[in-house]
């Protein structure tokens, strides 16, 4: 049954291991953010022979389990900190999101924008920096955000490479003191208190966007 | 006498949007197989009252009564008092009256045929070989006999809406709304649309309650005409007379802004 | 490398059970998450607050917690209260309630998403609630929730490899167990992203012609 001491004692290990989740979401996320959009750009504004490649191989990533993806490159890629090696794989993996993300917010720029750079003799540069990607930013704001969310939700997979991240620190603490009841609910605890709030806020950002 | 209650009563029915009344104290009587058509500016409260019949609005003060019995009301536990009616009351009530929307609002899911079918079977039970035969002669009735198997959304804007008449006919309703029937529709099919209304008119004694902008065809299936200006009605008479040497000022301006 | 191929034919049977054991969680979390998604979509449309507000409750609490997390408290934390399920039980539990959250949002937009004067024609045809829903509203909702349940269904079944965590059979955890008796570590994970984006493809374009199917009958684009 439920023993309160034990939640208690294990609180800190878990917040402990909730400071490294925090941490590796921002930073995968950040990555991801960057990447998604030269992945986009790359199949919108990039040469034939560039786009299919790419759309191709976002396409696999996108495709096949972040989990399977983890163990390959980690026993593929050696002399990375597990760390680090966990932050590069799930800024990828969900850069392929990301950047259907862009192009959606893309192609949602009406083409009546194009033809007004077009009748001004911007250049193609200027165009899509001056006109196209600031409205396709405004567009992608709220998806970015509940992918941002999601990928907090997913970072505890992290620990299947020994990243000492919330998940990892609850199941360790719940083996060594048995109280897998206290550690995992208060994990669960954890990820609802933290994604409320940044849900909620998501859904007044998106209303406002709105209009 | 029942036969002597009048298909439709407002008594004293106001409805306000918030801040924002759009009926006002209204009365009104129709008769039994009378045609009536409301005109006035748009949002003078013509629509509401439709959509109030039709239960798709709740009344805010004022009673509804359909055939002499409390419509947007039903008796409450204390003897004489009516509380508003229940989703319950108003399904069992509701059947009676039939509606024609100025977007058709077909179902475009469904073949041509079964959206005529479709109430009848499952509102009213009756069999589907009985209700299709009916169906296709009100399918016969609006000129669309060929276009049972079609998708409605195939369709021109005016057989569509003709294909909402025969679905709303289906239900033999006792009174038919139609809420700007025409309004929706490209000019060179508004004729179609209103011939099979006005044969509809001389074949049946159907009550009519008529919201339109179509002075011609309000002046042919009228017997009366009741011009509405902010939720109030200004004037009311005979179509020729209402229509030929109205006695309001604003009447007139209306009158002269849609010709 | 040499001694792979060789051991991967000898390993064929036990990879086909572990495909087995994949295709299983997927088709009974996709059910199970596809009555949830339906039961707390539905409800959480409901006229009255009580019953919205704990279908909501419901769905937050499954979407705001890890998938991880509620896979581990089953497998970990419920035997501590006395109940003990089956590794592969855990695991269709966990993707069910948790993409059964997901897909409610789903369900909930599109019935929002037909026009209230379907509704109201409905009504004016003497239609009651139940009647409407069933005849009038969700055949048009269900052809704009196909694409999005394509997406979540391609999610859960990437989602599957975390029952190997838990210790169930699947796919992942055959090809784990080949790659640790060949050390043929490379070749065994290719295998296994292969077959993954393999049943993806397959999942994807079974979607699509459910999705063309729907919209037809819905009498959207180019219907029959």
């Amino acid at each position: 049954m439920w023993d309160g001491e034990a939640a208690l004692a294990a609180l800190p290990t878990v917040l402990e291991g909730f400071g490294v989740t925090l941490v590796a979401t921002v930073l995968a996320f950040a990555l991801a953010a960057v990447l998604g959009l030269a992945l986009a750009l790359a199949q919108r504004a990039g040469p034939a022979w560039l786009a299919l490649p790419v759309r191709g191989a976002a396409g696999f990533v996108r495709s096949t389990p972040l989990l399977v993806q983890l163990f390959a490159a980690w026993v593929l890629v050696p002399g990375l900190d597990a760390p680090v090696l966990g932050v590069l794989v799930l800024g990828v993996h969900y850069a392929t999101y990301l950047s259907e993300v862009y192009r959606t917010g893309i192609d949602a720029v009406p083409k009546g924008q194009w033809e007004a750079c077009t009748a001004l003799s911007l250049p193609r540069r200027r165009v899509w920096r001056a006109v196209v990607l600031p409205q396709a930013v405004r567009n992608v704001l709220p998806p970015l955000g509940n992918y941002a969310v999601s990928m907090f939700k997913e970072t505890p997979l992290l620990s299947v490479i020994t990243v000492h991240e919330m998940v990892h620190e609850a199941n360790t603490y719940g083996s060594t003191h048995f109280a897998y009841l206290e550690s995992f609910t208060l994990a669960a605890a954890v990820f609802l208190l933290a994604s409320w709030p940044t849900s909620a806020l998501l859904r007044r950002l998106e209303a406002r966007l709105a209009h | 006498m029942p036969t002597e209650d009048p298909a439709v009563r407002f008594d004293r029915v106001t409805k306000r949007y918030g801040d924002h009344t759009v009926l006002d104290g209204l009365d009104l009587e129709v008769a039994r197989g009378e045609r009536v058509t409301l005109i006035g500016p748009s949002g003078s409260g013509k629509t509401t009252i439709l959509r109030l019949l039709m239960t798709l609005e709740r009344v805010t003060d004022g009673v509804i009564h359909v055939a002499g019995q409390p419509f947007s009301h039903m008796p409450g536990r204390t003897p004489g008092k009516l509380v508003p009616a229940s989703e319950r009351h108003l399904a069992g009530r509701r059947r009676r009256i039939g509606m024609v929307f100025q977007q058709f609002n077909l179902f475009p899911h469904m073949s041509v045929l079964d959206n005529v079918v479709e109430a009848p079977v499952h509102v009213l039970g009756e069999s589907r070989d009985e209700a299709a035969q009916h169906a296709r002669d009100l399918l016969d009735l609006v000129g669309l006999a060929d276009k049972v198997d079609a998708r409605p959304t195939r369709l021109s804007g005016g057989q569509q809406q003709r294909v909402a008449i025969a679905r709303a006919l289906a239900m033999r309703p006792e009174i038919l709304l139609l809420d700007e029937v025409t309004s929706a529709l490209d000019p060179e099919l508004v004729a179609e649309v209103l011939d099979v209304l006005r044969d509809v008119a001389r074949r049946t004694d159907i009550t009519l309650l008529c919201v339109t902008h179509e002075m011609g065809f309000a002046r042919d299936v009228s017997d009366r005409i009741l011009m509405f200006d902010r939720g109030r009605i200004v004037e009311s008479g005979p179509a020729d007379a209402l229509l030929d040497a109205p006695a309001e000022e604003r009447t007139r301006a209306f009158l002269g802004s849609v010709r | 490398m040499a001694d792979f191929l060789p051991e991967l034919s000898r390993a064929v049977p036990r990879l086909a059970d572990g495909l087995l054991v994949t295709v299983e969680a997927t088709v009974l979390g996709a059910a199970l998450a596809l009555v949830l998604a339906y039961a707390l979509g539905l409800l959480s449309r409901s006229a009255r607050p009580p019953v919205r507000g704990a279908a909501r409750l419901v769905v937050e609490f499954f979407r705001g917690t890890s998938l991880y997390v509620q896979l581990f408290w089953l497998f970990f934390a419920l035997p501590m209260l006395g109940f003990r399920l089956e590794p592969l039980a855990c695991g269709v539990l966990a993707l069910g309630l948790n993409f059964g959250a997901y897909g409610s949002e789903v369900v909930r937009g599109a019935v929002a998403a037909v026009p209230r004067a379907q509704t109201e024609a409905a009504i004016a045809l003497g239609m009651g609630p139940a009647l409407r829903l069933r005849r009038v509203v969700l055949p048009q909702a269900h052809a704009l929730m196909v694409a999005p349940f394509k997406n979540l269904l391609v999610q859960l079944l990437k989602a599957t490899p975390l029952l190997s965590l838990v210790t169930v059979p699947d796919l992942t955890f055959q090809i784990d167990q080949l790659r640790s008796s060949t050390g043929a570590t490379a070749a065994s994970y290719l295998l296994l992203l292969g077959l993954y984006f393999g049943l993806a493809v397959v999942l994807s374009l079974g979607m699509n012609a459910l999705e063309r199917a729907a919209k037809a009958r819905a009498g959207q684009e180019g219907g029959v």
